[in-house]
């Protein structure tokens, strides 16, 4: 009672409380600086806008098995948010497109071969253990749309594995082969550089064009949406990398072609890397998570029994993501 | 000892109350290696009663003898004699499920369910009283082993004592028979078992 009667005291000089009313100074509780770009529903839907041309190159690629993978995925990614929202008792977040992004996600980064269970299955785990479960989004440790990759990954390895690529038929004539990473992991074949860049190759649905995936990427950099360090960091170190193996190898430059513009790369490096809730806040700390996850997915990549790593990079970095936030928590002015 | 609870009460506590695994969180190790399938899970359970309930009614008996600072090593001596006994005999007889269960049974001397039972139960009372707390608490870890398998088997496999119980269509979630699968399990029915908690307290308070 005394503190309050204290600090109101010179605030009110003459004693009339007319001119505190109209004070300019309005006392509220953070967050102060309201950040356009920080709502969710506005990221939302600049992921959503960023993803049209790899949806639209997919739909060219894929036809009806693009169509039918995104349906399924965005249908069963809303239906499981809004159930599992109402098991909570907590009001309904559809309206934030979250669900939808995971949705989309999940299917660009499914083979369009995989039958309709992998992907509703996939979404119910991403949504229900990989989001819900912690407290719903914002508080979610690991990036949604990778738990639920991973678990139908691994539940139904012969179906995502890299022989369930080749399955698909009747599409355009360049993507009936193996994709291009595990061509050139298991049978030592590349492919043109041009086709790997502009997405004439097979894959899963988003992933086989890097030209569409750093459209959209860049559009999400520009519009400040997703940061530029984790990009950046994970092409460099990727960069790195591939570039030394490449001239220790001597492959003339083939290997560090496949490695960049082959697989998931782009599209990790640029969706599912920058999600703002499993990543670092801090510039020095995005720096780390990126060169972190391109360095875990080249390990992955060179040494492991995968052709493709970057969804367990991704995994195992948000997994360290609080203690780089710990580490690279900014001091306070007047401290240190 | 006059508040100290009958035997009728140790054996019900064990089961669901007071159930090792789900309330009380004990014993996880071998809960989350043996769960890929009713048959290693059920031997499991079978095996942690069998020396449950030896080292119960053991404890029990020299109880009035036990030094309080040698508690401890006497308890895992007793417990580490039944653990061998059974260890020999699921190698003798059934070999295979030996192999398929490896470490697992030996590691059942340092279980904490068993330690614990002696801990709280069996150096403080009588031999009935210790020996149904056993049979109460080797029922609710059997409860438990089983339930999870029951998921993951069927989930994983389609199959229940490996027996088609899904149509052959079902699609296995592989991941379910491995370790991620057994985490995952038991966090959700973890969830749901606390889930009907609340409910029947939210009930019996209105």
């Amino acid at each position: 009672m005394s503190d309050t009667t204290k600090t109101q005291e010179p605030m009110t000089p003459s004693g009339s409380t007319d001119e505190r009313g109209a004070a300019l100074i309005h006392v509220a509780p953070s967050p102060h600086i309201k950040d356009a770009a920080a709502h969710t529903q506005r990221i939302m839907t600049d992921v959503i806008l960023a993803l049209l041309p790899i949806i639209a190159l997919s739909i060219y690629l894929f036809e009806v098995y693009a169509i039918k993978q995104l349906s399924i995925c965005v249908v069963a990614c809303m239906g499981s948010e809004f159930l599992f929202v109402k098991m909570r008792g907590k009001s309904l977040t559809l309206k934030d497109c979250s669900a939808v992004v995971t949705g989309i996600i999940i299917a660009l980064s499914l083979p369009g071969s995989a039958p309709w269970f992998v992907g509703v299955l996939a979404s119910v785990v991403a949504i229900g253990i990989g989001k819900i479960i912690f407290g719903g989004l914002g508080m979610n440790i690991f990036n949604p749309a990778m738990v639920g990759r991973a678990f139908v990954m691994i539940a139904f390895a012969q179906l995502l594995g890299a022989a369930s690529y080749e399955n698909v038929t009747g599409l355009v004539d360049a993507v009936s082969g193996a994709t291009p990473l595990s061509a050139l992991k298991f049978n030592g074949v590349s492919m043109e550089t041009a086709a790997l860049f502009w997405g004439m190759t097979n894959g899963s649905l988003g992933e086989t064009s890097s030209a569409a995936c750093l459209l959209g990427g860049l559009f999400l950099v520009f519009r400040k949406t997703a940061s530029w360090q984790i990009p950046a960091g994970i092409l460099l170190s990727v960069v790195l990398i591939a570039g030394i193996t490449d001239i220790a190898g001597s492959h003339s430059g083939l290997l560090l072609v496949h490695h960049l513009f082959g697989g998931a790369l782009m599209f990790g490096a640029f969706f599912i890397a920058t999600d703002p809730v499993t990543s670092p806040l801090t510039p020095r700390g995005k720096w780390i998570f990126g060169l972190g996850t391109g360095f875990l997915i080249m390990i992955i990549r060179l040494f492991s029994g995968y052709p493709e790593g970057v969804m367990f990079a991704v995994l195992m970095m948000n997994a360290v993501t609080p203690l780089i936030n710990r580490w690279t928590n900014p001091l306070p002015m007047g401290e240190a | 000892m006059a508040d100290s609870p009958t035997p009728f009460e140790r054996f019900v506590q064990g089961i669901l109350p007071e159930n090792p695994v789900y309330r009380q969180l004990l014993g996880l190790c071998p809960t989350l290696a043996v769960t890929n399938g009713m048959k290693p899970a059920l031997t499991m359970a079978c095996s942690v009663g069998f020396v449950l309930l030896c080292a119960n009614i053991v404890i029990s008996l020299i109880r009035n003898l036990l030094k309080p600072h040698l508690r401890i090593v006497i308890f895992t001596l007793t417990i580490a004699t039944f653990v061998t006994i059974a260890d020999r005999f699921l190698a003798a007889y059934f070999f295979q499920m030996s192999k398929t269960l490896g470490p697992y049974i030996p590691l059942i001397i340092v279980n904490c369910i068993i330690i614990c039972r002696c801990e709280v139960c069996a150096s403080k009372q009588g031999v009935v009283t210790a020996a149904s707390d056993a049979i109460g608490q080797a029922l609710g870890f059997g409860l438990a082993l089983s339930s999870i398998a029951a998921v993951r088997e069927i989930l994983g496999t389609g199959m229940l004592f490996g027996i088609r119980v899904l149509p052959d269509a079902w699609p296995d979630w592989v991941i379910m028979v491995l370790p991620p699968g057994a985490f995952i399990t038991l966090g959700l029915l973890l969830g749901c078992v606390n889930w009907i908690g609340i409910l029947k307290a939210r009930r019996s308070a209105k």
